[in-house]
């Protein structure tokens, strides 16, 4: 019986697959980072409670040793990234929303779909699972930067590169499912711009993802040549590893990986943000009750920034020995690419203006979204430009500015979508509001105490991924005991996690609640009624429609005289 | 504001226009932030549910927010143009002649700095794999005459101020990233790639050689040293480490 389900080709129950899966990765991906702040805070004192589960090969007596640390960083950037973030975010919201909300009977590719969600399973077992060959786990960043990638001990880094090839596969088939049914299934009536602007921001990512992501697959299985048949891709020649000249072909290119990789790598920033950008759009006009402020611009916008995504990628690469043009390039595109996300920003601003707005929980975590995320873009700004970046290039600076994108960025958007759309995918159960309120303000409070001091530390010019966070260099001594307020909010932000978890299971069991549409919504996958029938009439925010008897009308709602919905 | 961003302190020529240029990166963005944040404040007090039963259909009118975005456009254009490309090219495109600056090789490996002085000779002696050993991690070959008065040192490096520094890096093995924080240095040291890097140290001093690149398990302790040092005492350091060569 319940077995059935990890073999449905339903798309909301692979959605819900999904779903579940992300959600145990990002606990995951964030229990390694509750040890990598212990260590920061205390290097080298033993790991309390679970310093003896680690196993003494990674931590003996419980003491994190630099191989474990470095470990621990790859990891949890990789699962949070691929196995967390982004699953939730496109395989669980896309594939249980884009057929709902265009009105579809399902995806275009049912079978392809389960098969994106199992390729995706197993992509994340062989990641779990390489914590336990010898060795560990990868360990060399989730940038894999060769040689030290190609040249790592162990077997971990060549799971890694098996895992993130099954994770390709996923995403690309994930990718032309969606794009397919986007543009073959909408239901009659729904026109381009009556999209609402979740399925826009989805689309916009799927073309992302099935474009950027043979970059870094091409990548992976030359770095699996280079670690598996001798090969030297990305090795060049003249290399000598612990004083002993390295019996290696040579001839490749270190740098190489690092522009394939980043292809991949920049794009992958806005598969993370757009859909969470779709989120908020939702949950923003349905809790001030009018329609987006700027829909049209927010959509050609989601189109720039697509299309320019794939020319920014080298501002990572500021100080590989950049020339004066092709860090102009750069520099500039990544100076228009900040355009369009300020007129999405400032267009989702805007929108609440003469709104009027319900404080719901969904609509908390949203509108926390809208600060959160301008404070990773603005702190965008200074690494973009190149003469800027260089005091503050793999600093602490770097960390704390795509942390605040993605944490309480993106994830506060996926947590607004998760009691947004709870009533709907557990068929009328609300999740319970003193909880979600619990765990909204502890969150962002003890986000903001663990990501705002990594600027004061970047500034000051600590570097990243450092085992004991900077303990040996004078220029960190000032900022150095920030660590242990920031390490204790991240314990903090673990404990009010208990609450949404809490929160999560019990609403699962409990009763059901309210009517199909308890939010008032327009969108269709508030309407019930047979899809076959159903007809679009309208555009996707028609809320406080002046003369209109109620404050929302739904895309399904014919022009008068009105009958039922979805007749 | 120099103050209150807490920069390290800078001690080299092109520091002054870095950290100008970080002043006023910051301060766009807060305005930015601060002007964002006071409208969204008033917004959420002004139109919550209590406050404003009825919402607007159309909501704001106006097309300031376009004239914002422009304002944003022209303040990052005006940075990159006026700022950051101009001390860029002068990174990385106006070298200043090797005879007039103080020419040195740092190689990097897992996890130290190996400093290569040309010595009196000014020519740097040539180096081979075959030679590297415990004793000489740069693979220096002493016979080769210009070789012969080469300095080297590990994870000191000695220089003198008001002098141009001209710094051929390389890396024996990983990536690494050689950043000198008070010079407003930051270079990745990648191997196969030899890549110069150029500054004046303005102040004498005695500060830390950091890599700011993941290169493995002791990136951490990958620490070096370097002393900004006046003419006389950098000429006398010179003399003693060579004295060393001539008296192994």
């Amino acid at each position: 019986m319940f077995l059935k389900h990890f073999y449905s080709t339903d798309h909301k129950i692979i959605g819900l697959l999904y779903g579940f899966t992300s959600l145990f990765f990002l606990l995951v991906g964030f229990s390694l980072v509750v040890l990598i702040r212990w260590q920061l805070a205390y290097p080298g004192e033993p790991v309390p409670y679970v310093g003896g589960l680690l196993g003494a090969a990674n931590a003996p007596g419980g003491v994190i040793l630099p191989e474990f640390y470095n470990q621990l960083g790859a990891m949890h950037g990789t699962i949070m990234v691929f196995l967390g973030v982004v699953p939730l975010a496109v395989g669980a919201f896309g594939n249980y929303l884009i057929p709902l909300q265009i009105g579809a009977p399902d995806m275009a590719f049912p079978r392809l779909n389960l098969a994106s969600y199992w390729f995706y399973f197993v992509g994340g077992a062989i990641m779990l699972g390489s914590f336990l060959v010898p060795g560990g786990a990868a360990n060399n960043g989730w940038t894999s930067y060769p040689p030290l990638s190609d040249l790592a001990p162990g077997n971990g880094q060549t799971w890694w590169l098996a895992g993130m090839l099954c994770l390709i596969f996923s995403s690309l088939l994930g990718a032309l499912n969606f794009i397919t049914t986007i543009v073959q299934l909408r239901a009659p009536g729904m026109t381009w711009f009556r999209l609402p602007f979740f399925v826009w921001a989805q689309f916009v990512t799927a073309f992302l993802l099935l474009l950027a992501f043979p970059a870094l697959q091409a990548a992976a299985l030359l770095q699996g040549m280079d670690r598996l048949a001798g090969t030297s891709f990305f090795l060049p020649s003249g290399l000598a590893v612990s004083g002993q000249p390295l019996d290696v072909a040579g001839g490749g290119n270190a740098l190489l990986w690092q522009h394939l990789f980043w292809f991949l790598g920049h794009p992958e920033v806005y598969v993370l943000i757009l859909p969470g950008m779709g989120i908020v759009a939702e949950v923003i006009t349905n809790n001030t009750r009018k329609p987006l402020w700027g829909y049209r611009l927010m959509v050609y916008s989601l189109f720039v920034l697509g299309f320019l995504s794939f020319v920014v990628w080298a501002h990572h690469m500021f100080l590989t020995g950049m020339g004066t043009v092709i860090s102009a390039f750069f520099q500039a595109t990544t100076m228009i690419i900040s355009i369009p996300s300020v007129v999405i920003l400032s267009s989702l601003i805007l929108s609440l203006y003469g709104g009027s707005i319900r404080f719901t929980t969904p609509m908390l975590f949203a509108l926390a979204f809208l600060p959160m995320f301008g404070i990773g873009g603005l702190t965008g700004l200074p690494l973009g430009l190149a003469t800027t970046d260089i005091p503050l290039h793999d600093t602490n600076y770097v960390v704390g500015h795509f942390h605040y994108l993605v944490a309480p960025g993106t994830i506060f958007a996926l947590f607004a979508g998760i009691y947004h759309w709870f009533p709907r995918m557990t068929g009328g159960r609300m999740m319970n509001d003193t909880l979600g309120r619990i765990h909204f303000v502890g969150s962002l409070i003890c986000m903001n105490v663990i990501f705002l001091p990594m600027f004061v530390q970047g500034l000051a010019g600590v570097n990243r991924r450092l085992w004991d966070g900077g303990a040996v260099y004078a220029h960190a001594q000032e900022v150095l005991s920030l660590n242990i307020p920031m390490s204790m909010a991240a314990f903090g932000l673990a404990f009010f996690q208990l609450f949404f978890i809490v929160n999560l299971f019990l609403s699962l069991r409990g009763p059901r609640t309210v009517t199909d549409n308890p939010w008032g919504a327009t969108t269709l996958e508030w309407q019930t009624g047979p899809v076959a029938a159903l007809r679009v009439y309208r555009d996707p925010y028609e809320y406080s429609v002046p003369g209109e008897p109620t404050d929302f009308l739904p895309q399904n709602v014919g022009p008068a005289p009105r009958s039922g919905p979805a007749e | 504001m120099m103050e209150w961003l807490g920069l390290p302190p800078a001690a080299s020529a092109h520091a002054a226009g870095v950290d100008q240029t970080m002043v006023l990166v910051h301060a766009l963005m807060a305005v930015l932030f601060v002007g964002w944040t006071i409208f969204f404040t008033y917004v959420l007090i002004r139109f919550r549910r209590t406050a404003h039963r009825d919402a607007s259909y159309h909501g704001l009118r106006g097309r300031w927010s376009t004239v914002i975005e422009g304002a944003v456009l022209v303040a990052e254009v005006a940075l990159l143009v006026f700022f950051s490309v101009p001390l860029w090219s002068a990174r990385v495109d106006a070298f200043p002649p090797e005879a007039q600056s103080t020419v040195v090789r740092v190689v990097a490996e897992q996890f130290a700095w190996n400093v290569h002085y040309p010595g009196a000779d000014g020519r740097f002696g040539r180096t081979s794999l075959e030679l590297l050993g415990p004793s000489n991690p740069l693979g220096l070959d002493r016979t080769d005459p210009a070789g012969r008065d080469d300095i080297t040192t590990i994870n000191q490096l000695n220089l003198p101020v008001n002098r141009p520094v001209i710094v051929h890096l390389s890396s024996k093995d990983m990536v690494h990233s050689f950043a000198l924080p008070q010079m407003r240095v930051k270079q990745d040291a990648i191997p196969g790639i030899a890549q110069p890097v150029w500054f004046t140290p303005t102040a004498t001093g005695r500060w830390e050689i950091a890599c700011s690149q993941l290169c493995g398990l002791g990136h951490y302790r990958m620490r070096g040293f370097y002393t900004i040092q006046s003419p006389t005492e950098y000429e006398a350091w010179l003399a003693s480490e060579a004295a060393l060569i001539a008296t192994p």
